[in-house]
């Protein structure tokens, strides 16, 4: 190979192009010139990235670095968005805020706005353990049933979303079962005696002929301050509703003396910190009207 | 011979062309990295920060151990529908004691760095044992092993001690004291408990598993899944205040 400058501009016959000056074993390269279009896109995108480069954030200084003529920034543009989100939901939010059950009811514009945003936010922070449609598992209430273990009015689900059950927020709502096996408060034998009798509370059917009067002896002195005497439970305390054949971990035996033994105390987080208010009293409207609001 | 054909040079010495293409690449490097560590806007300070627990930093290990960042992230970024889903967007201050940081950007699953406080602890065991027990749509692998798992803490003050060289503030009172503080943040009513948080202010003590059992691997990732994004307080932070 020669670079020898002589041979720059010869033209090859052939074609009539100009070749590099490059020659391998007398075989020339063509300088064929890139095309006219090719090259001003090269040079806009050039231009362009100095415009950019004056717009927008790019250069790092010493301390600090250039802004852009319109001083974007990311955080800016975000709060911006979501304060003009927040201006679009204002109206509605502040009527919500302010409105009771009744007026949200009667008010359809209101009740499908809340709902709306309810179901949104239901989605997103709720329906991890409750499901997607507030029909609760194991352990998880259901919120689709009129039965409420801590009160289903609309202050009580207000109160139980912004403080939580047993979270970590000192107002949460508190009362733990006590674990009547571990603890030694109810020997074995006492234990299974209770289960039968609250099983019977609900008319379900029992395994040979359980001592019902033993059962609703230890009943009376060691859940009847929580359940009530006739096992109705007490809000207040969420201590659930024995009677009503709705049960949060199982109706089966093994499950009540599991439950009797080491004792229950479900967490539910505390949204108080997470949501802000409105989102809170959108999803109370949404959980008191999934069908068992009181 | 022009300047121009001095390119002439780089063509036929390959090592001269790889010092050239590395002295350019550091420019370039050099130019978008070094200014990262320097800008008032990018050393952020922010109030709440502290390094992870023993116990939150054996939860993390287990979390890289296993992958879970090759579905979840851990950063939200500056966009609306990030901040309506999933809280404040995140600071970069919030990943300063993080090596290797757990950012990501791939979203197989829903993105974690608020997650603390989201869910309860039962929750997560039966979520890491079966996913599809409480999230029925879920793809997420099981991860029932972590429950039967007891933790190995032995290794956490070796972590410790190496982050410390990295620059995360552990002090040797930290480091000597971590094999307590692991059961003392993972057990319910331990008498460690004020010394642990008088170390690690806004810790969360109490059984993440059953009680009276041996702190599990399970126990371990569901502290550390319960404190991430819960330390700075957003109701005090002003984003335009902190920037030095």
């Amino acid at each position: 190979m020669s670079l020898a400058p002589h041979d720059k501009n010869m033209v090859d016959a052939h074609t009539g192009v100009s070749t590099t000056g490059h020659e391998w074993d007398g075989i020339r390269e063509l300088n064929t010139p890139l095309p006219r279009w090719w090259l001003w896109m090269l040079y806009a995108t050039i231009v362009w990235a100095f415009g950019y480069m004056i717009v927008y954030p790019a250069v790092p200084l010493v301390a600090s670095y250039t802004t852009g003529v319109f001083g974007w920034s990311s955080r800016a543009a975000v709060t911006q968005e979501l304060a003009a989100l927040g201006a679009q939901r204002a109206p509605m939010v502040t009527a919500l805020a302010s409105a009771t059950l009744p007026d949200i009811e009667k008010n359809p514009t209101l009740l499908a706005f809340a709902r709306a945003q309810g179901k949104a936010a239901f989605g997103d922070n709720c329906a991890g353990c409750h499901g997607a449609g507030g029909g609760g598992a194991k352990g998880y209430p259901n919120l689709v049933d009129d039965e409420w273990i801590w009160g289903g009015t609309l202050d009580d689900i207000s109160q139980t979303l912004t403080y939580g059950i047993r979270s970590t927020d000192p107002k949460a709502r508190v009362g733990n079962m006590p674990a009547f096996g571990t603890d030694g408060l109810l020997k074995p034998a006492e234990i299974s005696q209770v289960a039968d009798y609250v099983r019977s509370l609900s008319g379900l059917p029992l395994d040979g002929k359980p001592d019902l009067k033993a059962g609703a002896r230890i009943f009376e002195e060691n859940c009847a301050a929580c359940h009530g005497a006739e096992g109705k439970g007490m809000q207040e305390l969420g201590a659930p509703n024995l009677t009503d054949q709705i049960w949060l971990y199982g109706s089966d035996k093994p499950t009540i003396v599991e439950g009797l033994n080491k004792g229950r105390g479900a967490v539910m987080p505390h949204w108080g910190e997470r949501l802000d208010a409105g989102t809170i009293k959108a999803l109370a409207v949404y959980v008191h009207t999934l069908g068992g609001g009181r | 011979m022009s300047l121009w054909n001095k390119h002439a040079i780089f063509e036929k010495n390959s090592i001269i062309l790889v010092l050239g293409v590395l002295v350019v690449i550091s420019i370039g490097g050099l130019v978008e990295i070094l200014p990262l560590f320097y800008l008032k806007s990018t050393i952020e300070k922010v109030e709440g920060m502290r390094p992870y627990t023993p116990l939150e930093l054996a939860g993390r290990n287990i979390y890289v151990r296993e992958g879970c960042y090759n579905c979840h992230s851990q950063m939200i970024r500056a966009l609306r529908d990030e901040v309506e889903r999933y809280g404040h967007y995140s600071l970069a201050s919030e990943s300063m004691y993080d090596h290797p940081f757990q950012w990501g950007s791939k979203r197989n699953g829903p993105d974690l760095a608020r997650v603390g406080n989201k869910y309860s602890d039962e929750w997560h065991r039966r979520h890491l044992d079966n996913p599809r027990s409480v999230v029925p749509g879920s793809i997420m692998p099981g991860y029932p092993w972590l429950a039967k798992t007891e933790l190995q803490a032995q290794t956490i003050a070796q972590d410790m001690k190496v982050l410390a060289i990295e620059g995360v503030p552990y002090d040797a009172a930290m480091i000597s004291n971590a094999s307590a503080d692991i059961k003392a943040q993972g057990t319910d009513d331990d008498p460690g408990a004020g010394a642990l948080t008088e170390r690690y202010p806004k810790a969360i003590a109490r059984a993440y598993g059953d009680k009276g059992k041996p702190i599990t691997e399970a126990d371990a990732l569901i502290a550390y899944m319960q404190m991430l994004g819960t330390l700075v307080d957003f109701k005090l932070y002003d984003g335009k205040a902190n920037l030095r």
